[in-house]
């Protein structure tokens, strides 16, 4: 029986293929400055619109071209990735405390906590979201920090419906009528029967949300709301590859490709580790 | 000496009027067991719940009251209440699995109620737990405290929640159909375990079932219900002697005989349910009455 789940447990191409990028894509951000060929700001006239390595007329250390400024596409990716993973990180761990938070409140004690708070989900949920951090943005002024609480604000809603749904189910458990019976507190109960339950859920909405956070974040960069433009962003790389997709269709190709592979991996990774979470599915 | 549970007049509605329990009145003496039954839908789960103190929060107590050890539960506040019946009661749940949190530790999940709800020592839980173990005939206690609930079989769960209910030395311990859930062949063990159990340690038992054989192996006395109402009480051998109440008979008629089991069975006949009815109707109309 250990055997079997030993081998069930190595055998997770999903969680090392969605895993290993991300983990490639995380360090190539963190040392930038080591792993970049070059100088991602670095214009040079003499080099606009190289093409990607295997191509005729490709230089050397431009791996995957340059834009039509001639500055490094793969440098400019790699420093993207800096502020992708920022805003990933920061954005869903702000989204899931708030989210989960009311969520579990909401689902544990229902009586008028759920109502009000299920109300305030169902009015925020009629925004269009990406109308809605645009507007968020705009209002915030535009900045790290802004996109971050901008995605912070918006999708605190997708953790706590999908926490409340599942607290209900939870308390409804013998387990949970068995902790009262004891003699346990009721917060006692949420954190130890059903917090311990719900877990493997947060997790993977948390990788989820990461995904979308880099989405949101480059589809802010795009309309050009995001961070400073100087700073290269991946959504800013997508929105200048567009204008040249005629004399220079990889400008706007890799980051494209760079930004699906993250976001995937991130749901990916997040459904893999849910598996890994849960003791009857592991 | 004053009964260990002690429910009198007990009646309980749904918010659509309809009555759960129709004045139940029952008492358990110490170390005793006292069996309830009734067919599937008679309030027999709600009775167990409203003694532990967990009625679904849509059933209301309309009338009566429950003591446990001589303590008016009605008249306690809540945090009292809960107390008491936290350190003198204990639940033997129907179905093991759903019992058991699936995300924790057997040992975890057995040594945190001694420790934090009792204020017991770290060391004195795990000891306790171990012979409780050792009682229920689990012989390898360190894989099974390691295991995850879902890692043992049906009979492996409820083993654990008797040990479990046992641990704290309750005074009252309300069964609800403990082995229902169970294989036919691990039935017998685990009724033999908790009659075993309740004889060493002297712990009463409010024993809910449905089935009249078990009835007869496990208890001393019987409260049968129909809808809601305790239609006949009495000493358990007198029961099966003399059955007194026409449902009574009915459904002993309906229950296959160990001796004999192929001797042709009878459902429980119409005009019984149909004189049961109209009894029952007539208590309810006595019951509106002085409250308009
Ligand atoms: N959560 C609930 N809310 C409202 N009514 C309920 C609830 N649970 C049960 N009831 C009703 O209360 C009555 C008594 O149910 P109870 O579960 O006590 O029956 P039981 O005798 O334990 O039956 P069984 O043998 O099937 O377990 C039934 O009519 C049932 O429909
Ligand atoms: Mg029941």
């Amino acid at each position: 029986m250990d055997e079997g789940r030993a081998r069930r447990r190595g055998v997770s191409p999903r969680l090392w293929l969605a895993g290993g990028w991300l983990l490639l894509a995380l360090l190539a951000a963190i040392f930038a400055p080591l792993v970049a060929p070059q100088d991602p700001l670095a214009q040079d006239l003499m080099l606009e619109r190289l093409p990607p390595f295997w191509l005729d007329g490709a230089e050397p250390g431009y791996w995957l071209g340059t834009d039509s400024l001639g500055r490094d596409l793969l440098s400019r990716l790699i420093f993207g990735g800096r502020i992708a993973f920022i805003v990933a990180f920061a954005a869903a761990i702000a989204a899931c405390l708030v989210g989960s938070t009311l969520g579990l409140i909401s689902g544990y004690f229902g009586g008028w906590a759920d109502r009000i708070i299920s109300r305030i989900v169902d009015v925020w949920m009629a925004f269009p979201p990406v109308l809605f951090a645009i507007l968020l943005v705009a209002v915030l002024g535009t900045g790290l920090s802004s996109v971050i609480l901008a995605i912070a604000i918006i999708d605190w809603t997708r953790f706590c419906r999908v926490i409340r749904a599942e607290t209900m189910g939870q308390s409804r458990m013998d387990y949970v009528e068995n902790a009262r019976i004891a003699g346990y507190g009721r917060i006692g109960i949420m954190l130890r029967e059903v917090l311990t339950n719900v877990v493997p859920s947060i997790v993977a909405l948390l990788s989820l949300e990461m995904g979308i956070a880099v989405i949101v974040e480059a589809i802010l960069s795009f309309v050009n709301l995001s961070i400073s433009t100087d700073d290269p962003t991946w959504g800013g790389i997508i929105a200048e590859g567009r204008l040249s997709i005629h004399q220079a269709w990889w400008v706007l190709v890799f980051p494209l490709i760079t930004l699906i592979l993250t976001v995937l991996s991130f749901s990916q990774f997040g459904e893999a580790l849910k598996t890994r979470f849960d003791p009857v599915l592991r | 000496m004053s009964a260990c549970l002690d429910i009198r007049d007990l009646s309980a509605v749904l918010p659509n009027g309809q009555r759960v329990l129709r004045s139940v009145s029952l008492a358990v003496q110490p170390g005793e067991v006292r069996a309830l039954v009734g067919e599937s839908g008679a309030g027999k789960t709600m009775i167990g719940k409203a003694v532990l103190g967990v009625l679904p929060s849509s059933v209301r107590i309309v009338e009566g009251d429950m003591r446990l050890e001589g303590e008016d539960l009605g008249k306690l506040q809540p945090k009292a209440r809960r107390t008491l019946i936290g350190a003198r009661t204990a639940l033997i749940p129907q179905d093991p699995l759903t019992a058991l949190n699936p995300s924790r530790r057997i040992g975890s999940q057995m040594t945190d109620r001694l420790v934090r709800i009792l204020g017991w020592s770290g060391e004195r839980a795990d000891t306790r737990i171990r012979q409780l173990l050792g009682e229920v005939q689990i012989r390898d206690p360190d894989r099974v405290l390691k295991s995850y609930p879902h890692e043992l079989s049906g009979g492996m769960r409820q083993r654990v929640l008797i040990a479990a209910a046992f641990a704290a030395e309750p005074r009252l311990i309300v069964a609800d159909e403990p082995t229902t859930a169970l294989d036919v062949t691990v039935q017998k063990q685990i009724l033999r375990l908790i009659a075993q159990l309740q004889r060493e340690h002297g712990t009463a038992i409010l024993f809910v079932t449905h089935d009249l054989g078990v009835v007869a192996k496990i208890s001393q006395k019987v409260s049968v219900l129909y809808a809601g109402k305790v239609v006949e009480e009495a000493e358990t051998a007198a029961l099966f002697a003399a059955p007194q109440h026409p449902y009574t008979r009915a459904l002993m008629a309906a229950t296959p005989r160990y001796t004999d089991p192929f001797a042709s069975l009878k459902p429980v006949d119409d005009a019984v349910l149909a004189g049961l009815a109209a009894e029952i109707t007539a208590a309810d109309q006595a019951w509106r009455r002085p409250h308009g």
